[in-house]
């Protein structure tokens, strides 16, 4: 899907038509679902079907782009694909690794999801990316926080704020990122080892001085998926050349690692990036699977929930495909520290379980009036990230 | 630091301290319950022990508060702010005091609650890559308890052997490093806190990410508005095996601050990029004797760090875009001995200034780096208007920059002068796209310039994120975000931003 570039004429006529339509909605006492590509639907918690949709799709383009300042400002309806073709032109990039789901995706639905790809492990999240934001709120004002520069601490940090909030704060119009340089060099390497050892080696290693860019370990398609079956640890190294050659060289030579070919390591690592990856495919043997997203502090050990794995970022990110009920994945994630969602599952399980781990009662009391005064007549996104909310 | 000078008084008429001294009635009852509380070595309440926290590192704005608080348990912190609470009694979280813009500045009617007695370094994880301590404990000292491990605590801020964690995450702090590793909230996992009604509260995880909001990053820099700090978990990262620095010698300010823009614009992100003018160079070498060239208009300073393949191949790359970029000398560190020499110039900016001049007035800003000659020039002109010297160093890789203004505070005048000087550096910066503040903070020092940044409905919406924390407004009260009134009274338009160039495009 291509992008839909206004000039500033047509985007501010945009604005104004956008802002007529929140206080119709708002005099009606209705909401609005926010949507881009849609491609993030799946994600997170559903929505009144019925609600009527605010598109951004029409609000797109890159406003400015200046490589030597690493920033790059677009409208929330831009294809994240056109952005990232405009970034490549100049050696630059996404360096969190958004994913582009069927290969769309927009701007907006990036951020409102704030979703991040294999470059997280090394480069941040996506939210360390936003320098900036426009967002619209109920009364049609326009508001522009955070900027084009990366040092910036005037006021509350509403671009964070904004970053994975799923669109129930306001509407995003316009996001400042920060790019980074494509790295000098890259290198994939690929190790067969078990699931468990995986996770100390991963640890071991980003407590040293590598440039490890992106890891994950995949089971071997024969091996059996429970007790921590056998796989492969794929270890992506990026940077300085001579860096990058020196590490491949040394884990040849201690852990028995083969070197991959660029361009199958590119699609590995797109296809996960993406989720194309056979691993985020319903599993045809039992459709009481569903797919959680289990995110653990470093160095938790393998946790005794049985199902397919998946792991990526050291191990502190852990798909999982099991058809155990919510409440024994989440305490087990729990106990460790972390959190467990819903990733893929039908509307219902998610409706009925939710999406999110609760918060605890102070947090759900700090969402409940953040949202009450950021958006006090619940026109956006009314429940998509927690229920309720 | 800000000049240290007593008498200035100046800063009373500024502070829209809202509160009422506490009657002798208020008073009491606000003894007798924190001595019911805490013991009595856990607080002050006379005048004279009061008197080294009426200020913090913005040394021009003073308040003595009704009583200070040192407590050295969260259960302790959560009884105070109970406490204040119920008697509606203001309350001021302070570090160690190191903040340059006022933020910790007490209220005369309120509680300064101090985390200095809470510095315990709870646990350094080396295989988690990560370090559990008290808000008190010493940003540097985090650095010193994992370097066995060969691991650190990026942000360094210049205050770092005495600025506090704690503090640290209120003003979001960061440092010569920040280009390359970030800012505090880039390396910040979780903090556990108290909401001012005294309610226990986890912002974050020990996981890469937590559900809902991202609470933790508002936390970060809200300048002690939202919550209190009581424990923090911050990354630690593997030190890099080597550092070299390129010092470069610039005959132009404004080849410098394009070199700046080569150097990223080539796809290198320095682990420190720094620049200093030619007076500010001649003030530390005076100092430090670091071996600056004197008479270059500007020297850049260009670090590499990563393993010796990295850093060799990283700095052959530097000395070609410097060379291209018109430098006129290059040196590069040799040794790590000389590598702190050439950084120690640079660090000791700040003594240096008060070295050759009786105050002098720091300001932080950041622009867009391509703009950086052009702000060197504007800087220049102001000199002249206001008659004022002013010495240039800047976190030229971020944009961020750090003009010293020279004055003397017992010339009547001068200071007024200076402030002027300084908020019309700060408005020149949102002209250019940036911000009024970089990692120095808002506090009471820049209330005014947020009415020039921030449009009424942006300001409108922190305060609503204010109240959402915080409804009776009794944390920190009166800092940062200005009131609708107060902006009003001050008279300055909001400026958009980017207005000069490119008036068709949006921009912020």
């Amino acid at each position: 899907m291509q992008t839909h570039a206004l000039t500033e004429a047509q985007a501010q006529d945009w604005r104004t038509k956008t802002a007529g339509l929140l206080e119709d909605t708002r005099r009606q006492q209705r909401a609005l679902q926010i949507q881009g590509h849609g491609s993030k639907a799946f994600y997170g918690q559903p929505m009144d079907p019925a609600l009527p949709v605010l598109s951004t799709l029409e609000y797109g383009g890159v406003v400015a782009y200046d490589p030597s300042e690493l920033v790059v400002v677009a409208r929330a309806g831009t294809a994240l694909a056109d952005l990232e073709a405009v970034l490549a032109e100049r050696q630059q990039r996404l360096a969190f690794e958004p994913p582009r789901f069927g290969g769309r995706g927009t701007v907006g639905g990036m951020v409102a999801t704030g979703l991040s790809g294999p470059g997280r492990l090394a480069a941040g999240p996506c939210k360390d990316y936003v320098l900036g934001l426009s967002v619209m709120n109920g009364n049609g004002a326009l508001m522009r926080f955070g900027g084009t520069v990366m040092k910036n601490v005037a006021g509350y940090d509403m671009s964070r704020l904004h970053t994975g909030a799923m669109g129930i704060l306001g509407l995003i119009l316009e996001v400042s990122l920060k790019v980074l340089p494509e790295p000098a060099a890259r290198c994939t390497v690929h190790i067969a080892c078990p699931r468990g050892k995986s996770i100390g080696w991963a640890d071991q290693w980003l407590s040293e001085p590598l440039p490890v860019s992106a890891t994950a370990w995949v089971a071997d398609a024969a091996s059996p998926q429970s007790d921590g079956g056998q796989g492969a640890l794929m270890v992506r190294f990026a940077g300085a050349a001579a860096a990058v050659d020196a590490a491949v060289q040394r884990f040849e030579s201690s852990y028995g690692a083969t070197r991959l070919a660029e361009a199958p390591a590119d699609a590995f690592w797109t296809s996960l990036r993406d989720q194309t990856h056979g691993f985020f495919r319903f599993p045809q043997d039992d459709p009481q699977h569903r797919l959680w997203r289990l995110s653990v502090p470093a160095q938790t050990p393998d946790l005794p929930i049985a199902g397919a794995c998946l792991l990526e970022w050291g191990g502190a990110l852990r798909w999982l495909w099991t058809n155990k009920p919510a409440t024994e994945v989440r305490s087990a994630a729990a106990s460790v520290g972390g959190h467990a969602s819903l990733y893929l599952g039908s509307a219902e399980d998610r409706h009925r379980e939710g999406c999110l781990t609760p918060l605890s009662p102070v947090l759900q009391g700090l969402h409940q009036r953040i949202k009450a005064e950021l958006d006090p007549h619940r026109l956006f996104n009314p429940g998509r990230l927690v229920a309720g909310l | 630091m800000n000049a240290p000078t007593p008498s200035w008084r100046l800063g009373e008429l500024r502070f829209d301290d809202t509160t009422q001294p506490l009657s002798p009635e208020k008073h009491q009852r606000l003894v007798a319950a924190l001595s019911a509380q805490l013991p009595a070595d856990c607080l002050v309440f006379d005048e004279e022990p009061l008197k080294p926290y009426e200020c913090d590192g913005l040394s021009g704005y003073r308040r003595l508060p009704a009583a200070v608080a040192l407590p050295r348990t969260e259960a302790q912190v959560a009884e105070v702010l109970k406490i204040c609470s119920a008697l509606e009694i203001p309350v001021v979280p302070r570090g160690a005091g190191t903040g340059l813009s006022g933020g910790a500045t007490p209220h005369r009617g309120g509680v300064v609650l101090s985390t200095a007695r809470l510095r315990q370094i709870l646990a350094i994880e080396p295989q988690a890559r990560r370090a559990r301590v008290q808000p008190g404990v010493r940003n540097l000292a985090i650095s010193e308890a994992a370097a066995p491990y060969g691991l650190y605590y990026a942000p360094d801020p210049s205050s770092q052997i005495a600025c506090s964690i704690g503090g640290n995450v209120a003003e979001n702090s960061g440092g010569v490093h920040c280009l390359k590793y970030g800012l505090t909230v880039h390396n910040i996992l979780q903090v556990r806190g108290l909401t001012m009604t005294g309610d226990p509260v986890v912002f974050g995880s020990e996981a890469f990410d937590s559900p809902g909001l991202d609470l933790l990053s508002l936390l970060i820099g809200s300048e002690g508005m939202l919550a209190v700090v009581t424990e923090v978990t911050v990354k630690l990262i593997p030190k890099p095996a080597l550092a070299r620095v390129v010092m470069a010698s610039f005959d132009d300010v404004e080849r410098a601050g394009q070199a700046v823009a080569d150097l990223i614009g080539a796809g290198i992100i320095p682990a420190g990029l720094e620049m200093m003018d030619k007076p500010m160079t001649a003030a530390v070498e005076e100092f430090v004797h670091a071996g600056y060239d004197l008479k270059a208009a500007a020297i850049l300073l260009c670090e590499s760090d990563g393993t010796p393949e990295e850093v060799e191949e990283e700095i052959g790359r530097m000395k070609t875009v410097l060379s291209q970029s018109g430098a006129t000398e290059l040196t590069v560190s040799a040794s790590e001995a000389e590598r702190l020499r050439f950084w120690s110039g640079r660090k000791n900016a700040f003594p240096a200034s008060g070295r050759i001049s009786a105050d002098y007035y720091c300001i932080d800003g950041t622009i867009p780096r391509r703009r950086l000659g052009e702000m060197l020039r504007k800087i220049a002109a102001l000199e002249k208007k206001y008659g004022l010297r002013c010495l240039n160093v800047f976190h030229a890789g971020d944009g961020n920059l750090h003009p010293l203004i020279l004055f003397d505070a017992a010339k009547p005048g001068e200071f007024e002068a200076t402030e002027k000087f300084g908020a019309e550096i700060l408005e020149t910066c949102v002209e250019f796209g940036g911000t009024i503040t970089g990692e120095h903070g808002v506090g009471l020092e820049k209330v005014n310039s947020m009415c020039v940044q921030f449009s009424q409905d942006e300001r409108l919406a922190f305060l609503a994120v204010k109240r959402a924390f915080d409804p009776e407004g009794l944390l920190n009260p009166g800092k940062t975000i200005p009131t609708l009134h107060r902006c009003a009274e001050y008279g300055r338009m909001h400026v958009q931003s980017g207005v000069l160039r490119f008036p068709e495009l949006e921009r912020f």
